[in-house]
């Protein structure tokens, strides 16, 4: 797609700039909706209805309703306040979110930067969430929101170790940080897929991701950053306008970048499961999004049953339970993957 | 109360102290988990609360001066709904027992019935409200729903009784403002039946959730001793497993002719007197009322509802002290009458008070979101406790 | 224990601090004290092995009218199932009465209210401040003779 652009333009830095926004037309889009699916799959867990009205049908429109809302808002800064990091934080937030889908391949044809470390990159870049999120805490003057920007940030780099431990499996099995080269490993039918491989290692490893990537997106039940019952609103208390829309819309963004990291390295990521059947560069679209929503819908089913942790099981359960599962996995797999060779 | 720390922490290997400082952080008087206007002041290290102050009177509506103007004991009632708006029935029950006491009145068999029956009703309402919004404190959002649509069962059925949903005005001096609907027999054993599974549904999502008792076994313990002596009353009683429930210790109106268990906390899951303890005799005190609700309108006579209320009230002087077990605990009213038709004096020892100011001792060494835990689990309505 | 019992078990042990007493009044018997030797009483009454007042039920603040307050406790024993109603009179001028939250905690919290709405100062409580009321709020609410004041910090009272 670069090299079509470039001879079309003739100039690569208007390429470069362009391209950096074509996951947008994705990530914006899945935002309005994954907002009004969210509220709709927590009505009918609830026994009621969520949006019915805006827009007609189900109420489609609500989120675009919100949106038109929220940048109508007035512009809000406490007076006590640190102006800049104030602003500046939310635009962190999403850069650490968005930056992530630069290597992230969304079909054969497609993705964005193909570089050998794709893996190692997604993992670096997306700790500068963490950075935005102890700003916009610290910056809001609040001490609520200072809590839940600390717990935040404890949480989250905790749970980056399991993570990159699990990574590190897959990564072993395929021999490259590729993701593309990674997906062109699980071609072929659904047993192909490394979730299967090296049973039940990777597998045990996929629930270990999973579950320390709900902590790294602050989803139940780790949401104590923004743990409505105790701390109001946590982080973003004190954010109002479309800076919250911004941060809002950023979680979600990193809610589908885990999630497609998830499907990319073990559920087969662009790979029809029926082997050639239904394959090619746009079906690859397909099955790709297809397998990351599904990994949404689980968040957010989680999300409306369980309670929360308190913040030192929740240590507890990313320390003693993820950290030691995942170093079993990871030697397992580096014996077996060295036995085989 | 304990010391609070006020000297520089001695960390081993550091040749300078560690100056560490608490944080004092006010939860409240808005917040979402206070269950109405309550200030919690916390005292905090980091994670750990070294002290909460609780700072109440943010909804101190005066029921108390209001009461010696009234121009009769009746008006009362309505003032007597609002204190706890979530279980209004029991407020009033505890009003009209002590006044029929000062009077000498004895009422109706089928007035004795229905109040019977709508009492129950209303302590499964205030324990449905109780479960639900601790399990949003939790942060289980869902139960809270399933909570609030069984609720909708029991007050259509005040609603088709006396036309409210909320605040009744239903019990009168020496009776009640209306009798039941016709259809009312066939309405409540339906809502018995319906609401059995609901506990279990209730049991299997919340009660017994690992998380859910992880976050609410060994916190906020409340010894026996401890909680007779701040005389907290109701589930935190029990809870802390001492077997004291005013329908059977000291039974008023007909509670004594009804087959039905005081569930009593045992410390399955933890200690006993922790929170997991209060909130389980809260789901097992919802199933032995609709034990009592079934018996009630099976053996309920037919009457008069209006025969015996007074046309004056106007007792002799004289002081009455009557407690009721409303869903939060030991309902007291201290009735003053010097003779006329307005109240001397009418004092309520209500529960939420006595159980709040127990809420220091129950907090010793609690992380934050332990105090909310707590907090939830004491089950306070801000209406009650202020008055 | 009957009332009169505990009527006289009172008297032999504590003498002149009982003033007063109806026994037979209906519903509940009552037995006045000074308010100076209120602590020891509560103290022998919850500690004692045939009394065994363990809970303190409701304590009270009262006005009288005339310039007379008063402090009305009930007490119940959930070991020996008996109550009692124990109460004391004070005069405007000199509204002090013994702070018996050494032996009830609950106590605590029940003689702040009674000092925040009535004014009575209980000797030995260790932290009496207003509860109800806001904590700069002048004059003592519940007392018959009160008058609420025009305006509280800049802002109307009467509406």
């Amino acid at each position: 797609m670069k090299e079509f652009l470039i001879d079309i333009l003739h100039n690569e830095a208007l390429v470069y700039t362009l391209m950096a926004f074509v996951p947008l037309a994705w990530v914006v889009p899945f935002a309005l909706f994954a907002v009004w699916w969210e509220r709709k799959i927590s009505a009918h867990m609830q026994d009621r209805l969520g949006p019915m009205r805006t827009g007609g049908y189900h109420g489609w429109a609500q989120t675009v309703a919100d949106i038109l809302k929220l940048i109508q808002k007035e512009d809000i800064i406490p007076s006590a306040a640190d102006r800049k990091l104030f602003i500046l934080a939310p635009y962190l937030v999403f850069a650490g979110s968005y930056a992530a889908y630069a290597a992230i391949p969304f079909s054969a044809a497609y993705v964005g930067s193909g570089i050998n470390i794709g893996l190692f990159y997604i993992i670096s870049i997306s700790s500068i969430v963490v950075v935005g999120l102890l700003m916009a805490g610290w910056a809001s003057n609040n001490k609520w929101s200072m809590f839940g920007a600390l717990r935040s940030a404890a949480q989250i780099v905790s749970y980056e170790i399991p993570v990159a431990l699990a990574i590190i499996a897959v990564v072993m099995v395929a021999g490259t940080f590729d993701l593309q080269e990674i997906n062109r490993q699980q071609t072929g039918w659904f047993w192909n897929w490394f979730l299967f491989q090296k049973f039940p290692f990777l597998f045990v490893g996929s629930i270990i991701y999973f579950v320390a990537s709900l902590a790294e997106v602050n989803r139940t039940p780790f949401d104590i950053p923004e743990a409505e019952s105790e701390l109001v609103a946590g982080y973003h208390t004190e954010y109002g306008g479309m800076r919250f829309a911004l941060l809002f819309l950023s979680e979600y963004a990193n809610m589908f970048a885990v999630s497609a990291i998830a499907t990319t390295l073990f559920l087969g990521g662009w790979n029809s499961p029926f082997g050639d059947f239904l394959s090619g560069p746009v079906w690859g679209l397909f099955w790709f999004l297809g397998k990351g929503m599904m990994f949404i819908f689980v968040q957010m089913w989680l999300r409306w049953t369980l309670p929360r942790l308190r913040v030192d099981q929740l240590m507890y359960v990313g320390w003693k339970v993820l950290i030691p599962f995942a170093f079993v996995v990871v030697v397992g797999v580096g014996f077996w993957v060295m036995a085989v060779r | 109360m304990e010391e609070t720390m006020t000297e520089p922490r001695k960390v081993a290997g550091f040749g300078r102290d560690l100056k560490s400082e608490e944080m004092v952080i006010s939860m409240g008087p808005q917040h979402p988990s206070t269950h109405g206007v309550l200030r919690l002041e916390l005292v905090v290290d980091g994670e750990i609360v070294v002290d909460v102050i609780p700072h109440i009177g943010y909804l101190h509506r005066c029921f108390e001066k209001h009461c010696e103007h009234m121009t009769n004991y009746q008006q009362v009632i309505p003032y007597a709904d609002r204190m706890d708006y979530v279980a209004a029935m029991s407020n009033e029950f505890g009003y009209v027992v002590a006044c029929e006491k000062l009077l000498k009145i004895r009422v109706p068999e089928r007035v004795e019935y229905i109040r019977v029956i709508m009492a129950e009703f209303s302590r499964i309402v205030s324990h449905l409200i109780a479960i639900g919004t601790y399990g949003m404190d939790i942060g289980a959002f869902t139960p809270f729903l399933y909570c609030m649509r069984d609720r909708e069962r029991v007050l259509d059925i005040f609603e088709q009784t006396c036309g409210a949903r909320l605040l009744y005005n239903y019990m009168w001096i020496g009776g009640l403002s209306h009798d039941v609907p016709p259809g009312f027999t066939e309405k409540v054993k339906d809502f018995c039946k319906y609401f059995r599974p609901k506990i279990k549904e209730l049991n299997d999502l919340l009660s017994y959730n690992k998380i859910f008792i992880k976050r609410t076994a060994n916190v906020g313990v409340l010894p026996a001793d401890v909680a007779l002596n701040y005389a907290v009353s109701g589930p935190v009683l029990r809870g802390s497993g001492v077997r004291w429930d005013l329908r059977k210790n000291d039974p008023y109106s007909v509670y004594d002719r009804f087959d039905f268990e005081i569930p009593v906390g045992q410390g399955l899951k933890g200690t006993v007197g922790d929170c997991w303890d209060r909130y389980m005799v809260r789901v097992h005190e919802m199933e032995q009322s609709v034990r009592i609700i079934e018996q009630a309108v099976d053996m309920l006579p037919a009457g008069d509802i209006a025969s015996a209320i007074p046309k004056r009230i106007r007792p002799d002087a004289a002081d009455v002290y009557v407690r009721t077990e409303t869903p939060k605990g030991e309902l007291g009213y201290y009735i003053v009458s010097d003779g006329t038709a307005t109240p001397f004096r009418v004092k309520v020892k209500s529960p939420c008070f006595v159980n709040l100011s127990a809420l220091p001792a129950m907090c010793r060494g609690a992380m934050i979101a332990d105090i909310v835990a707590v907090l939830g689990s004491i089950d306070i309505v801000l209406g009650e406790v202020d008055r | 224990m009957t009332p009169q019992q505990i009527l006289e078990s009172l008297k032999s042990r504590f003498g002149e601090a009982v003033l007063d007493a109806k026994v037979d009044a209906f519903p509940d018997p009552w037995i006045r004290v000074a308010p100076a030797t209120l602590r020891e009483i509560c103290l022998y009454l919850r500690d004692d092995g045939e009394m065994l007042f363990d809970v303190l039920m409701c304590l009270s603040g009262m006005d009288y009218r005339g310039g007379k307050l008063g402090v009305v406790y009930h007490c119940d024993s959930t070991v020996n199932h008996h109550r009692i109603v124990l109460k004391t009179e004070v005069t405007d001028a000199e509204p002090r009465v013994a702070s018996v939250e050494s032996v009830w905690k609950t106590a605590n919290w029940h003689e702040r209210e009674a000092f925040d709405l009535y004014g009575i100062v209980f000797d030995g409580h260790p932290d009496l401040r207003r509860i109800l009321m806001p904590d700069d709020w002048s004059g003592f609410p519940l007392r018959k003779d009160y008058q609420v004041p025009e305006f509280y910090n800049g802002m109307k009272v009467p509406y």
